[in-house]
């Protein structure tokens, strides 16, 4: 024990170390902990712990080998990191992606948004308390992860959105199998709430913890469900449309209290909204039609061509070896991933390499509310608060 | 809608020229993304101005990041991704500063959120902010030593 000089006078605080092995860390999370008996006067977070330089490897790649880099930051939203790294390169190339792959594109990473705040349930669930909701979750999970695996071949590293369209075609039967998913989902996410919405103690870890002011939010940079729980409709998808998002019709959740517990309503909320687009997306892909750009020496011949096209081959080689050099310029371009606003700066100096690749973690910058947000709370709050921020350490350190 | 987005872009230009004519040194147009290129003494002054002028209102500081351009001088170039929430636009910030002295006025008192982007680039590139109240290395332990993100740091790392 200490004696410190506070505002209110003398006080006896003591430092507790928590994390980087801590399970409600969600990852490898350090935070210093300054309390006074149980109250938190001050919180400092600490991280790096997952850092493995992925914006310096990707200087050293070209700009197609990248992109298995990026599924490997937030591995829970890997096929948003790619979309949103394949954006910025085709900002840079001023390509245009066909209207089929762009639905395929938005199915995609509403899937994986309805994945990625499965998890964040069922684990937040799981530190609070709630045991049974993660393996409800998780149940679902697996669903959706079958059908990234009859898509990319990947359940989780899927690396299938590349720059000027998709990996590959869907798969035969693929229209049954997300049919299926999102039938069954809407009752699914029925029962999570009737596990958790009105339970007496979920209510009681969650309601009015970790409140901060919208005003304050948008100051410290915060983005994603813990923005719209404060009562401010941004959302990247509905602001600065991207990928054909401005044809799909859905509502962007909010809540004004701005507490954990709104923070989860947002996102079961949004979960809703994700299967709504999901189905609308589901309509609008066609069977037949182009996936990938016709941008020879960007975009990869098919292997029927190459097999009677000189031309084809060449670009294959070239595509494979070299490379292709977007003309010098920097691109900055943002989604909405599920934690909030993940963007991609890049800037080429006209080389087949990026001259700087930076991402903008949402999970990185909403961090920075956690000694805010706990200000003065108990203990036992903080870790409802490092919950509802949902970070990824993986994309917090990159 | 990108029309809309171009014209109010300009909108921004003509304000910050308006209130100190040396404010803007270079607009860059590049696929339909604006970037204003501002003196380095400027910046915060201009920051601030971005923040409170009521018919600009960007509220919001959504990214900050350096590129490095050696062996070209000023190597180090700034860029501040700026978001009005109201006005839902978004504008870019770029400034320059030398590899000599690789100092730059902190936008923390501006934004709050600059802090870890801030620790990121300092961390990372080793740029100096003046005013920054909690400058330390974020993701890299506090005994390394380098700038890895430079260019003349090698990929593989120093053995």
């Amino acid at each position: 024990m200490t004696t410190v000089e506070t505002a209110i006078g003398t006080a006896k605080t003591m430092v507790l170390n928590m994390g980087p092995q801590h399970p409600s860390t969600h990852g490898v999370l350090r935070v210093l902990l300054e309390l006074d008996g149980e109250n938190i006067v001050n919180a400092i977070p600490d991280i790096g712990y997952l850092h493995t330089g992925i914006e310096k490897s990707c200087e050293d790649k070209t700009y197609s080998q990248a992109i298995t880099l990026t599924d490997r930051m937030d591995y829970l939203n890997p096929l948003g990191n790619n979309l949103v790294y394949c954006l910025a390169v085709e900002k840079l190339l001023g390509l245009e992606v066909p209207k089929r792959a762009q639905y395929i594109r938005v199915m995609m990473v509403e899937l994986q948004r309805i994945s990625s705040h499965l998890v964040w349930l069922g684990t937040h669930a799981l530190d609070m308390g709630a045991m049974s909701v993660m393996l409800y979750c998780f149940r679902e999970r697996e669903e959706i992860l079958k059908i990234f695996e009859r898509f990319a071949g990947q359940r989780m590293m899927t690396s299938y959105i590349r720059i000027g369209g998709l990996a590959v075609d869907p798969p035969a039967g693929w229209r049954e199998m997300v049919k299926r998913f999102v039938d069954m989902m809407p009752a699914r996410i029925d029962e999570y709430e009737q596990l958790l919405t009105g339970n007496q103690i979920w209510m009681g870890r969650l309601k009015g913890v970790g409140y901060l002011s919208p005003e304050e939010l948008i100051d410290l940079s915060t983005t994603g469900p813990g923005l719209r729980a404060a009562g401010i409709p941004y959302d990247n998808r509905k602001m600065f449309p991207y990928s054909s998002y401005e044809e799909f019709d859905f509502d962007v959740p909010t809540r004004t209290e701005s507490d954990c517990f709104a923070r989860y309503l947002v996102r079961v909320a949004e979960m809703r909204e994700s299967v709504k687009i999901v189905r609308q997306a589901m309509d609008k892909i066609t069977d037949d039609g182009p996936i990938k750009a016709d941008a020879p020496g960007i975009v990869p011949p098919q292997r029927e061509k190459m097999k009677t096209e000189m031309e084809a081959l060449i670009y294959h080689f070239k595509i494979f070896t070299e490379g292709f050099s977007p003309p010098a310029g920097e691109a900055f371009v943002t989604v909405e991933s599920p934690r909030g606003e993940l963007g991609c700066f890049i800037a080429s100096d006209g080389s087949p390499k990026p001259l700087r690749v930076h991402f903008r973690g949402p999970s990185f910058v909403n961090l920075q509310a956690l000694p805010f947000m706990v200000d003065g709370e108990l203990i036992a709050d903080s870790v409802a608060c490092i919950g509802t921020i949902d970070i990824v350490l993986g994309e917090v350190d990159r | 809608m990108t029309q809309v987005a171009k014209e109010s872009a300009g909108v921004v230009v003509e304000r910050l020229r308006a209130w100190n004519p040396n404010a803007v040194s270079q607009v860059i147009e590049y696929r339909g993304q604006t970037t204003i290129v501002v003196p380095h003494e400027f910046l915060r002054a201009i920051a601030l101005e971005c923040k409170t002028n009521p018919s600009l209102q960007f509220n919001m500081l959504s990214d900050a990041t350096c590129v490095d351009r050696f062996p070209v001088e000023p190597r180090f170039e700034l860029n501040y991704q700026l978001v009005s929430i109201p006005r839902v636009q978004r504008i870019s910030l770029r400034t320059s500063v030398s590899g000599q002295q690789p100092v730059v006025d902190s936008l923390m008192p501006v934004w709050k959120g600059a802090n870890w982007l801030e620790r990121e680039i300092f961390d990372l590139f080793g740029v100096r902010f003046e005013g920054h109240t909690d400058l330390r290395r974020i993701l890299l332990p506090d005994e390394f030593e380098g700038a890895p993100l430079r260019r003349d740091f090698p990929v593989e790392g120093k053995r």
